[in-house]
This record gives C-alpha cells, sequence and structure tokens, in this order.
C-alpha cells in the first residue's frame, strides 16, 4: 500500500502554473529520484508534501486517509521528514544538540527540568551507529565532514517515527567519498522501510541509489518508470525536453 | 579492523584538560591571577582587605550587565541601551520613593521600567526586523532623555520613608563581610549559567547564535526567545541600577554613560563572540574582573589614569588575538 499518494495536484502563483496536474504514488520502503531542470517544480511539489504551501487543486492521501497541511510541524507529526539542502545545522553545536534542536529530552519534574545531556548522547550516537557513520554525538558540527553533517541532518528525521524522507538535493556540494557515504545513509533508511525522495541533479546518483525515477519538466510530471526500464540517456532526454513524454 | 564502530562513536575527542587549555576565557583568568600576584609584590596597597573590597564591589555593576549582555550577544546580537536603561532604572526608583513611596513599590517600578524597555527592543527586532545595533542606539538615546525628563535633570538623593532600607540593599555587606552586590552578582552568575548550559531556553539562543535560519526550520520559537534575550539584558540594567542607587545613595542622570562599551568589552574579553554562538556567564565576570584589575592597578602603580583606556584596549585585542590564533591554526 502507498504510504503517500498524490492524485492530480496542482499549485499556482497567481498567474505561473508551477505544479500542473502531477499524481503519483510512494511506497514504504522505496527510493524515488524526483529530477528536472531549474524550474521544473521539484521544489514546489516538495514543499506542499512538507507542508510549507497548500495545493491550489488536488488531493494527498497518507494511508488512505486526507492528508491536509497547513504548516511544516503538522507534516512532522505524519512522519514526513524533510533535510534541507543547506541541512539547517548550527555549526557551533555538538552533532547530539543539532539532531534533537528543537525536541531536547529534559529530565525532571514541572517547571524544574534540565536537559538531559546523557540521554540524547547515547540516543544520537545509537541513531549514527544504525547509519553506519563514525560521527561522535559530542564533536562540534563546526569540525566535521561533509558526510558526517549528512549523518547528523538524517538522524535527526530518524527521531521519530518517519514514514517519508525528503532529501533536498543532499550530494550538491560535497566530495565523491562523502557522496558514497550519502547514498549509504539513504539505502540504510531504505532497509529501515522508509520512503526517501531524492531531489538530485546528479544522474548518478539516482540511477546509484533509487529504485524509480520521477522527471518534472515545466511543473508537469513527464516520466515515472522503475530505474531498471530507464537510462541516463532517456531521463536526459526527457529533462531538457528531447523526449516529450513516456509511459 | 582495531577500532569498531561503536567505538569511534563513543570516543571523546577532547578532554577536560584539552578543553580548559583551548578556552579564551581560562587564559584571561590566568592574567587576572598573574596580575594580581604581580600587584600584591609590587605595591602595598593592593592585597588589603580595603582594596580588594573595592575592587570586588566595583567589578559587579559591569558584571551584571554583562550577564544580560551574554544572553543578546550570543544570539548575535547587541544591546547599545544598557548604560542608558540602568540610568533611567535608578531614576525610576530614587523618584518613586523619593515620592513617598516604599522600596518594594520603587523595585516594582523599576523593574518593570526594564522589562517594557526590553520588550519593546525585542519586539522591534524580532517582529519588525529592526538591526538591534540600530534600534538600541535609539533606546540609548531615549532612555537617558526620559531619566532626565523623570527627574528634572536634578540629584535625587533623598529615597523617602526607605531610604535606610535602600542603602542596605546596595551598601551593606550582609554575609561574611562580603559586599552586597557581590553576593548579588554571584548570585545571578549562578542563575545564568545555569540556564545557558541546562535549559531548553538556553540551548535555543545558542542555536539561534549559531544559524538563526536552521533554527527557524527545526521549529525553535526564534521570535519569542529574541524578545526574551533583549528583556533579560534590560532586567539586568534594570537589577544593577537598583543595586548601584544603593550604594551611591544618589542618582544623577549621567549615571552608566559609556557603561555599554565596558559591558561589551567585558564580554568580548571573557570569551563571548560578537558574531554570536559563543559565550559564558563565567566569562561576563572574568572579563569584568581583568577589566578593573587593570583599573585599578594602573592607580595603585601611579601611572597616568589618562593610559587607562588604552590598556583596556588593549586588553580587548589581546583576548581576542587569541581566539584567532586557535582559528588560524584550525584552518591550517
Amino acid at each position: 500500500m502507498a504510504v503517500l499518494e498524490l492524485t492530480n495536484i496542482s499549485k499556482h502563483f497567481g498567474a505561473i502554473q508551477a505544479v500542473n496536474d502531477v499524481s503519483l504514488s510512494i511506497e514504504p520502503g522505496q527510493v524515488v529520484g524526483l529530477m528536472g531542470d531549474n524550474g521544473a517544480g521539484k521544489s514546489t511539489l516538495v514543499k506542499m508534501i512538507a507542508g510549507n504551501f497548500r495545493p491550489s487543486h488536488g488531493v494527498m492521501r497518507m494511508d488512505d486517509r486526507e492528508l491536509i497541511l497547513h504548516k511544516p510541524a503538522e507534516a512532522r507529526q505524519h512522519g514526513i521528514e524533510i533535510v534541507h539542502q543547506d541541512l539547517a545545522l548550527c555549526n557551533n553545536l555538538t552533532a547530539a544538540a543539532n539532531v534533537y534542536l528543537g525536541r531536547e529530552l529534559r529530565r525532571g519534574v514541572g517547571p524544574f527540568r534540565i536537559l538531559d545531556y546523557a540521554a540524547m548522547y547515547k540516543r544520537a550516537g545509537q541513531l549514527f551507529a544504525e547509519l553506519k557513520s563514525e560521527t561522535r554525538p559530542r564533536d562540534l558540527v563546526k569540525q566535521m565532514s561533509g558526510g558526517q553533517r549528512q549523518a547528523v541532518a538524517i538522524a535527526r528525521t530518524m527521531l521519530s517515527q518517519a514514514r517519508i524522507v525528503l532529501m533536498d538535493e543532499p550530494t550538491a556540494a560535497i566530495s565523491v567519498r562523502q557522496v558514497a557515504e550519502v547514498l549509504n545513509l539513504i539505502r540504510h533508511l531504505r532497509d529501515q522501510g522508509i520512503a526517501v525522495v531524492l531531489i538530485s541533479h546528479r544522474m548518478p546518483d539516482v540511477f546509484d541509489v533509487a529504485d524509480r525515477v520521477i522527471v518534472m519538466r515545466r511543473g508537469r510530471k513527464v516520466a515515472d518508470k522503475t530505474i531498471a526500464s530507464s537510462s541516463p540517456e532517456e531521463v536526459t532526454g526527457l529533462i531538457t525536453g528531447a523526449i516529450e513524454q513516456v509511459a | 579492523m582495531a577500532v569498531t564502530l561503536d567505538q569511534t562513536i563513543a570516543q571523546k575527542q577532547h578532554t577536560f584538560l584539552s578543553r580548559l587549555f583551548s578556552s579564551q576565557t581560562f587564559w584571561v583568568v590566568i592574567a587576572v591571577i598573574l596580575a594580581c600576584v604581580f600587584l600584591s609584590f609590587a605595591t602595598d596597597a593592593f592585597a588589603t582587605s580595603k582594596n580588594l573590597y573595592n575592587i570586588t564591589r566595583n567589578i559587579t555593576f559591569v558584571a551584571i550587565v554583562a550577564l544580560g549582555m551574554t544572553f543578546v550577544i550570543i544570539t548575535g546580537g547587541i544591546d547599545l541601551s544598557v548604560g542608558s536603561v540602568l540610568c533611567l532604572c535608578s531614576m525610576v526608583l530614587a523618584v518613586t520613593m523619593h515620592a513617598g513611596y516604599s522600596i518594594e513599590v520603587g523595585i516594582l517600578a523599576s523593574i518593570a521600567t526594564a522589562l517594557a524597555i526590553g520588550a519593546f527592543n525585542g519586539v522591534l527586532i524580532a517582529y519588525l526586523g529592526f538591526p538591534p545595533f540600530v534600534v538600541t542606539l535609539g533606546m540609548l538615546s531615549i532612555a537617558r532623555s526620559l531619566a532626565m525628563v523623570a527627574s528634572n535633570n536634578t540629584v535625587v538623593f533623598q529615597f523617602g520613608p526607605d531610604h535606610n532600607k535602600l542603602l542596605a540593599l546596595g551598601g551593606g555587606a550582609w554575609l561574611f563581610g562580603i559586599a552586597n552586590p557581590v553576593l548579588y552578582m554571584i548570585l545571578l552568575a549562578l542563575i545564568t549559567g545555569f540556564i545557558l548550559r541546562w535549559t531548553k531556553f538556553g540551548r535555543h539562543i545558542f542555536a539561534i547564535g549559531g544559524n538563526e535560519h536552521a533554527a527557524t526550520l527545526t521549529g525553535v520559537p526564534v521570535k519569542r526567545i529574541t524578545v526574551a534575550v533583549y528583556m533579560i539584558s534590560a532586567l539586568s540594567a534594570g537589577v544593577a541600577g537598583i543595586i548601584q542607587t544603593g550604594w551611591l545613595g544618589a542618582v544623577t542622570t549621567n549615571l552608566g554613560t559609556g557603561m555599554e562599551l565596558q559591558v561589551i568589552a567585558a564580554t568580548v574579553i571573557g570569551g563571548a563572540n560578537l558574531a554570536g554562538g559563543v559565550g559564558t556567564a563565567f566569562g561576563a565576570i572574568v572579563g569584568a574582573a581583568l577589566i578593573e584589575v587593570i583599573r585599578n592597578s594602573l592607580g595603585l602603580l601611579g601611572i597616568n589614569a589618562f593610559w587607562q583606556g588604552t590598556f583596556i584596549g588593549g586588553a580587548i585585542l589581546l583576548a581576542v588575538l587569541f581566539d584567532r590564533i586557535r582559528n588560524f591554526r584550525r584552518s591550517d
């Protein structure tokens, strides 16, 4: 059963049609590559799923129930987590502090509650171990490599029972070795039954890790196929418009 | 395969000592201690109980305001209005008590004034997007002018029926002969340190200073916290004003003039970073202490007082130099 289903979703800003009549469904434990040129509507689509925008038309469903999101916090409550392109990390804080930012654990009673450092270090350490990332919870994010920073941002999505993780260009500005690290992180999420939507410009990454690829052009979905049945050449053609549309 | 992943994750990269030696605050403490040792041998007057009593008490007013300023600076803001707010709060206390009200009413009025000013600054900065520098620069001018209006620019030195209570509050020494202001400072420093290290509020303040955008995205109530931070800063100025009024026994409208620069200097010397994200309560106190020891020692060593600014300015640059050297090493 699909964890998330979009039916005839459109979004326009005034006269600009950013997303036009897009339908898609995402299965648990599936990695979906979302590709398209700048301005193709990828970000707008993802922002609707993340609760930043409300669709102008169409219906979103989660577990066959209609999903109406007014703000990002509500998306989070439904298990929709987003890893922002800039990762939204505070360099001056430790890895554990970043993982728990905005959801700090505390102990004590009533107004006399203090931060539970031990519990946060412990749980953050477990998350990094699950992600097979050599990231120490007590280290400052400032001193970390790009791959470790990704691990911190991804561990954040695993705190609650995430069902869908939206990743915005996670491999855009990091070294080749770190890209491999990030793709591994994505596989670990998938293995836990989490659906991952990977927004990316990088063809090799999508073909390496994704199960399916969705291509957008000028607000429309022009392809939605399994990776096995497609090829980088075909996807390039779809992105640029050399190939109009495939079933 | 000597080291497993779990061991790597559990490893602490920094020991207590390595953290200590890499902290600017630690080296400023060393500087203060060395200066005190040197002065004890170089002059007869330094290590006397009377001089130490004076030094510790003189530290307090700058230090208390610096504690509040630390919150603001950690968020990456600045509060230039503290000197004027201190004056206005002192004046509100003085005028209220002079008019015959009790000390409780006077203190309440003074605290309410501070909180109102802090809230005004904070709302303009957080909700209307004014730059902190501009808002608090405006308030620097407004608050002092209001102090003049409240007192008609006179000196107030009679505080009504509770006159003696107020003087005891600021001028007494209730515990082991330690000046009362010093006791207040220690108490407030402990509270500040606790808030910064152990509360969610404190954690969020550091997050805002580190990356305000990230804090917003992760659901930290950035705007509300920003307002609270400027209220704390104004409150600390108000509290320092109340204590200082009790100690001086008189309020003039030039009280706290130029104090904002000393306060900011104290926090920066103590290790706070004006770019935001870094700062401690202990650092604020140590910074204030170093400034006062420099001031005091120049007098005792018979050096012309005009040199004071040069030495304090030098201390600021030196303290930050340590930080720069550390950063250069790291970026290599």
